[in-house]
């Protein structure tokens, strides 16, 4: 590898803008001031570029690059919010219809531009990958080099170097050691490190926070890592969970290890009477029941115990028994159980009467349990009613014959044949909500309508992230990166005697307000005449 | 409770009010020999801090007696907001000693809290989503967050204002007037619904929403567009003259179109009394300023803004969307628009490594990133549906 020497006499890694220990310009053209950015160290992308992979490189290496993917990925991000993504359509909406019929045109295009899953889309991913891909190369093409040259800084720089900076004077006198002294204690006082040699100081402080860039892309990376990791099989777990009252459901996704009981689901709603005085005025604008309270399932979780045998019932065994609410969910070994969802009032339990139909007499009550009806019900005195056919959610079907569409009781019809000592072969009735068809059309009995039970369903979300941690991860590094690049700044005082003359610059990545306070303070009362902002000067000469 | 924290609000409005020509009398003085700021700029200061500490009485007395944090809605959030501001501004002032801080800043706060006072200011219930100590952990942050950001808004107005020569008209005067426009027109939007509530106006109609179902909407402005097949049935009022799709709320729609209509009649009078731009009226305000020190005021606030914004609008959010919502990113619209926000202060910090970044480039930068913010404030609760419609 080539290398530059300097007249200082070190040497320095070729592609370097300022000698590492004196700091003199080692390029040919230079600007008024020096350029200070990564302490014209040599950066591998600026210095090579002949291989594929060197153009690679310094494709990504840019932080122009970086910002162009950031601007673009901002404004692709905007598009995605003009219209609501298919996740957030009213349940039952089918995108290909629902953009055209809601938005028109507009909204057609949108979804034919695939729009309507903007954040999932290939080249959206392809634009967050680059700029972790950017992240990488930016920081590896700084971070090094940047390195190299703080650690290998001089402490005596050349006159040239300190004329430079934008803050910089120069006085003619001679410091003497009382002085210097002060001088010192002052930058001491600041929390300024000081090393001296051959009568030159350098003062620094805060140079840990030229590492916060560096340190807040590493979090960012873990953070898009985990991110990926969710497509790792088994790291994460999103499935839905409907339990009615007093039932107990297999936990998804737990592989039949857990269940859960729900003995109980509540919706809780303001009322203007009962709540707190200071809620009565915005209770009542919008009327008392209306604005939801409290969603809540008292769930028991149970553990299985043994192994899975199948057809057989799962012996359980209680772990807890708590209630999941919005923002309290139930945890448990990696998951978690949310309460998302609801349905109130659901048909349970169907109550008949079976009278005579002229005296309207009644022989006794059944009661059906519409998810798991017996097939006879025996009413005693030889009155007996057998179930022949069960429609849990009855519709014509295509060729216009009774059939039920799911196996949820919505719409329950039944087959009914009812045995009676004086119809010992039974009278067949077709039943259905409010309508009642009789086989011969001449049927002595009747079973009447009583009323319904109903129960409420709760809605469960069952989640196991293991992504989560990492996620944690990346995102604390990133934050401590960012305060430590944001909070603090790396500040130096250069102090040089020669010829007859001091010389006092200044340099600061960030906030030089407060590096003109500090060298205000640290050269009260000296005799040197405080640094002047070059950059204004110049700015006034033009 | 509910009436001292009103009261406590009142206070810190009248305060800052007071405040804000003090303030305009420091940038005219002069700095005292040691280069300190003069004894109006102390005095500014001073009722920021007194009315911070007002506005502070509201947050708590609010709090006590709703028993949560009072951001759970438009009107709360958008005082927390103004609060917050001044907060950031009050630290940001003893940093840099800048009194032109304070006259714009405070006018901000101003127009923040009246803006507040035209959404409905009942104290109301939580819904079980937002009954979570993250309430206030999330929303106080990001707002700070938000708040410190804001100042390099108003950092970089004020280089603007200095910078951009007012003697000709150039494509800059038009944009920065173009704030100034703004600013006008929600102090007409102010104006107007206050005048409207004063007179007790209310009309309602009948209307068939964009699932086909019938609803009653109530206009507190005159109607001049009317709601999708809207039916008038306050007697008296004014019937629309045209009815909109079922796409939009008519409401809404119609309270924009009167805040612009009044924003125009009160920009060119006040264009009529003052015969130039408002830009170049307040040119001379500005006049002393330092714009490399501004330049930095602008970096500094966003420096110190960035992370907070971070931790409050995107950490804590996905910390409590992951317990609430059982995920803690859904690409809901108030959390693309967070992200965007955090990618577009991103970009700025990035171009401030740059050179030819700073200065002017750097302050109109600093006005897109709260346009961003307010965006994100305004038009997403209020137009984008979404899990952020709290208003």
């Amino acid at each position: 590898m080539k290398q530059v020497k300097c007249e200082c006499g070190h040497i320095n890694p070729v592609g370097t803008v300022l000698c590492e220990s004196c700091g003199r310009a080692l390029q040919e053209t230079q600007p008024p001031l020096a350029d200070m950015r990564y302490d014209g160290s040599a950066r591998r992308s600026q210095t090579y570029n002949k291989t594929i992979i060197d153009k690679i490189w310094n494709f990504f290496s840019s932080v122009k690059v970086g910002i162009w993917l950031i601007v673009i990925t901002l404004a692709a991000s905007a598009f995605g919010t003009i219209f609501p993504q298919e996740a957030y359509l009213p349940p039952g909406a089918q995108a290909d219809t629902y953009y055209k019929e809601q938005y028109g045109t507009f909204g057609q295009l949108y979804y034919l531009l695939g729009f309507h899953h903007l954040y999932g889309s290939w080249w959206y991913l392809l634009l967050i990958a680059s700029i972790g891909i950017s992240l990488v190369i930016c920081s590896l093409d700084r971070v090094i080099p940047l390195y190299r040259a703080l650690k290998n800084q001089g402490v005596r720089r050349s006159p040239a170097f300190l004329r430079r900076q934008r803050l910089f004077s120069e006085t003619v006198t001679v410091l003497n050691g009382e002085s210097k002294e002060k001088i010192v204690t002052l930058l001491k006082k600041k929390h300024y490190r000081i090393r001296e040699k051959e009568g030159s100081i350098l003062a620094e402080k805060g140079r840990f926070s030229r590492w916060g860039p560096y340190v807040n892309h590493i979090g960012l990376i873990i953070f898009l890592i985990g991110a990926m990791l969710r497509f790792v099989p088994g790291m994460y777990v999103d499935e839905t969970l409907w339990v009615r009252e007093g039932e107990t459901a297999a936990i998804p996704g737990t592989d039949g290890k857990y269940y859960l009981k729900n003995n109980q689901f509540s919706v809780e709603t303001y009322n203007s009477k009962t709540e707190k005085k200071v809620f009565a005025d915005a209770i009542d604008r919008v009327g008392d029941g209306r604005v939801a309270k409290n969603f809540q399932t008292d769930a028991v979780l149970y553990k299985r115990e043994g192994k899975i045998v199948y057809g057989e019932k799962p012996k359980l065994e209680k772990v807890t028994e708590e209630d999941i609410r919005v923002n309290q969910p139930l945890r448990f070994d990696s998951f978690s159980v949310y309460q998302v969802d609801y349905k109130e009032n659901q048909l349970d339990q169907m109550v008949f009467q079976l009278i005579d139909k002229k005296t309207k007499k009644s022989f006794g009550s059944l009661k059906i349990n519409l998810l798991d009806p017996d097939s006879v019900y025996d009413l005693g005195n030889g009155y007996k009613v057998e179930i022949a056919s069960y429609l849990p959610d009855f519709y014509f079907n295509q060729d216009g014959e009774p059939s039920t569409k799911t196996k949820i009781p919505n719409n329950p019809a039944f087959v009914f044949n009812i045995i009676t000592p004086d119809k010992p072969k039974g009278e067949k009735s077709f039943v259905a909500i409010q309508e009642t068809i009789e086989g011969s059309g001449n049927n002595k009995y009747k079973l009447k309508f009583d009323h319904v039970e109903t129960k409420n369903i709760t809605g469960l979300t069952v989640r196991k992230d293991l992504t989560l941690w990492v996620l944690a991860v990346g995102g604390a590094i990133f934050m401590i990166g960012v305060i430590q690049g944001m909070y603090w700044q790396h500040r130096r005082i250069w102090l040089h005697s020669q010829d007859g003359a001091v010389m006092v610059a200044g340099h600061t990545n960030k906030n030089w307000f407060g590096l003109k306070k500090d060298l205000a303070f640290i050269l009260a009362d000296s005799g040197l005449t405080e640094p002047v902002d070059q950059k204004e000067l110049i700015k006034t000469q033009k | 409770m509910a009436e001292l924290s009103g009261n406590f609000l009142y206070a810190a409005f009248l305060v800052y009010l007071i405040a804000v020509p003090i303030f305009g009398g420091a940038i005219r003085g002069n700095k005292d020999k040691k280069g300190r700021p003069n004894r109006w700029a102390n005095i500014g200061i001073t009722l920021s801090i007194v009315g911070f500490f007002c506005h502070l009485g509201y947050f708590i007395t609010r709090w006590a007696a709703s028993g949560h944090a009072p951001v759970s809605n438009m009107f709360e959030f958008t005082t927390a907001f103004g609060m917050m501001l001044v907060l950031a501004f009050i630290i940001l002032y003893f940093l840099y000693r800048l009194p032109s801080l304070g006259l714009f800043t405070l006018s901000i706060a101003l127009l923040l809290i009246a803006y507040a006072s035209m959404f409905p200011t009942d104290i109301s219930p939580l819904i079980p989503s937002l009954q979570s100590n993250w309430l206030y952990i999330h929303v106080t942050t990001a707002a700070l967050g938000q708040a410190i950001l804001a100042i390099s808004f108003v950092a970089g107005v004020i280089f603007l204002l200095k910078h951009v020569d007012q003697t000709k008209p150039s494509k800059k005067t038009f944009w920065l007037e173009a704030i100034m426009f703004i600013l006008v027109t929600t102090v007409a939007f102010i104006a107007i619904t206050s005048a409207f509530r004063l007179a007790g106006y209310e009309a309602e109609f009948n209307w068939v929403d964009k699932s086909k179902e019938k609803s009653v909407m109530v206009y507190e402005m005159p109607a001049l567009v009317g709601p999708h097949q809207g039916e008038l049935l306050t007697e008296g009022r004014m019937e629309p003259l045209v009815d909109l799709p079922a796409l939009f709320s008519g409401r809404k729609v119609n309270t924009v179109i009167w805040s612009f209509g009044a924003g125009l009649v009160l920009y060119g009078a006040l264009r009529l009394i003052i015969r130039k731009r408002i830009s170049a009226l307040l040119h001379p305000l500005v006049k002393n300023v330092n714009l490399d020190l501004v330049d930095e005021v602008g970096y500094r606030a966003v420096s110190i803004g960035f992370p907070i914004f971070t931790l409050g609008a995107l950490i804590f959010a996905m910390i409590w969307a992951q317990l609430a919502w059982t995920r803690f990113w859904g690409w809901d619209p108030k959390e693309v628009w967070a992200l965007i926000t955090f990618l577009f202060y991103a970009a700025y910090l990035h171009l401030r490594l740059s050179r030819g970044w700073h200065g002017e480039k750097s302050a109109w930068l600093a006005v897109i990133g709260f346009a961003i913010i307010m965006f994100n404030l305004i038009f997403v609760n209020l137009v984008l549906a979404g899990l952020h419609s709290y208003a």
